[in-house]
């Protein structure tokens, strides 16, 4: 069987073992490590969002091919050593400050990280300073903000205030998501877009990329 | 209630019990002249993982005794106590780090102090993961068997169906969560009264044991910087005339139902007492 075939279907599996295998034997038939990502891992975890999307699969098996996935991504890691994993971005993700629900927020990252994007999570109950200095230094283009609280929401428009303060309005885009969070809250604090469930925001960062 | 009474954004309702049990009481004393039979311990995120993101497990115990002591003192015996036991914010392996050990322990140490405080009932509540649910109902059935129990979990509305976010489906959560030893099942959270007519009917397909049904007064949105639900009283109160044909036992209210509902909703209630 084609060896990447046999790693996405690890991926959708959640089988970490099979993963790890299959990734070292792939690694050993000198397939480059750049196809063994993006058409194995990566391409694993794409048919696992759409299946979440659909409704096919929930969170524990979406939980269960992240874990697969990263096993595989430490395989190959040490192959990137030049010059780091390749990436198509670098996103800035966090719950906002006095918030601390991860779970939406992690499964972004998962999301994101299965896509191909290098994500700096930044964990819960993050503050706006926090998002913008970390966006900065990391280069990062898009910083991912996520609320389960509708108290913890004006934090958003918080930060896109800083944002715009510091000039980098534009330069550095908002995605907001969460539960109590709607497309409208997004154009209302200028936010720059919206992502309603974790592979829509992959969607929208996509876009907002482009 | 409380956001409006001052809690502030990140701290957790629960750390009330340590420092403002004069706003418990108070929105006890509202729910009960509404005319609520049964009213919630402030203790949703009461257990110590949970209470561990704020660093107050070690407070575990002043939390829980302190929630019932002061809703005791309120509705003395005019309604019934249960002890609100929510999810504990953390999966269990393989798909997140906590041990099941763990989280029984966590659970029992949470539901042991509501239920030597002295609540009348236990409501695990909120629950998508049905090994996490078995885990709290087993440690409340260990502690103490006679203690009435209702197991609720939240589902969502997908085009196949009916799921928690876990992947749990309602005819699945009514044969599990009797099994575990629930006394009262059925739905909280998660969507607003005509969703959960829709899971009420799903629930009575595949299963004996009377039912409870705690909606959200609808979706919030946000407006001026403050959540507003869209469903008001008299939207619910009719609506939950459909919930009572149905043979719905226990009808309550999740995030957004005010005194006003629960009010709305026993107005509705009485009504339907009299004429049969």
């Amino acid at each position: 069987m084609d060896i990447l075939k046999e790693i996405t279907e690890g991926i959708e599996q959640g089988d970490d073992k099979k993963v790890m295998e299959s990734t070292r034997r792939a690694v050993e038939e000198k397939i480059p490590p750049k196809e063994i990502l993006d058409r194995g891992l990566i391409e694993g975890m794409n048919l696992v969002g759409k299946k979440y999307k659909t409704h096919e699969i929930f969170l524990p098996q979406v939980l269960l091919a992240a874990k697969a996935m990263h096993v595989g991504m430490d395989v190959l890691k040490p192959l990137f050593i030049k010059g780091g994993m390749p990436d198509r971005g670098k996103v800035v993700i966090g719950s906002v400050l006095g918030d601390l629900h991860d779970i939406g927020k992690n499964l972004v990252g998962i999301m994101l990280t299965g896509a191909g994007f290098k994500v700096i999570d930044l964990g819960v109950n993050v503050s706006p300073e926090k998002f913008i200095q970390t966006a900065m230094q990391e280069k990062a283009t898009i910083i991912g903000m996520s609320a389960l609280l509708i108290t913890t929401m004006p934090v958003m428009r918080r930060v896109v205030e800083l944002l715009k303060q510091e000039g980098l309005g534009g330069k550095i885009k908002i995605v907001i998501g969460g539960a109590p969070v709607s497309h409208e809250f997004a154009q209302e604090i200028g936010a720059d877009a919206y992502g309603y469930d974790s592979t829509n925001a992959v969607e929208v960062i996509r876009e907002l990329i482009k | 209630m409380f956001m409006e009474l001052g809690l502030k954004p990140g701290d957790p309702p629960e750390s009330l019990n340590l420092t403002r049990l004069d706003l418990v009481e108070k929105i006890a004393g509202l729910y009960l002249s509404a005319g609520a039979d049964i009213i919630h311990t402030n203790t949703f995120g009461g257990s110590p993982i949970r209470l561990s993101f704020y660093s107050l497990e070690d407070k575990t115990e002043e939390i829980n005794k302190n929630a019932v002591r002061s809703l005791r003192k309120v509705v003395k015996d005019r309604a019934y106590i249960s002890g609100s036991c929510g999810p504990s914010g953390r999966f269990l392996k393989p798909y997140g780090e906590i041990k099941p050990e763990e989280m029984y322990s966590s659970f029992e140490r949470q539901i042991n102090t509501l239920i030597t405080a002295g609540v009348d009932i236990i409501c695990v509540e909120t629950m998508t993961d049905l090994r996490e649910a078995e885990l709290a109902i087993k440690a409340a059935k260990s502690i103490s068997p006679s203690t009435p129990l209702m197991a609720t979990m939240t589902f969502n509305s997908t085009p196949r169906g009916f799921y928690t976010m876990m992947g749990v489906s309602i005819e699945e959560a009514a044969s599990e969560l009797e099994k575990f030893g629930a006394d009262v099942i059925g739905s909280n959270c998660g969507s607003g009264i005509e969703d959960m007519i829709k899971t009420a009917v799903e629930f009575k397909k595949h299963t004996h044991l009377p039912l409870i049904i705690q909606p959200n007064a609808g979706i919030p949105r946000i407006v001026e910087n403050k959540p507003f639900y869209p469903e008001n009283p008299e939207f619910m109160a009719e609506k939950a005339k459909e919930l009572i044909s149905l043979g719905v036992s226990i009808i309550g209210g999740c995030c957004g139902t005010t005194p006003e509902h629960i009010k709305a909703i026993r107005k509705v209630v009485d009504s339907l007492k009299d004429q049969s």
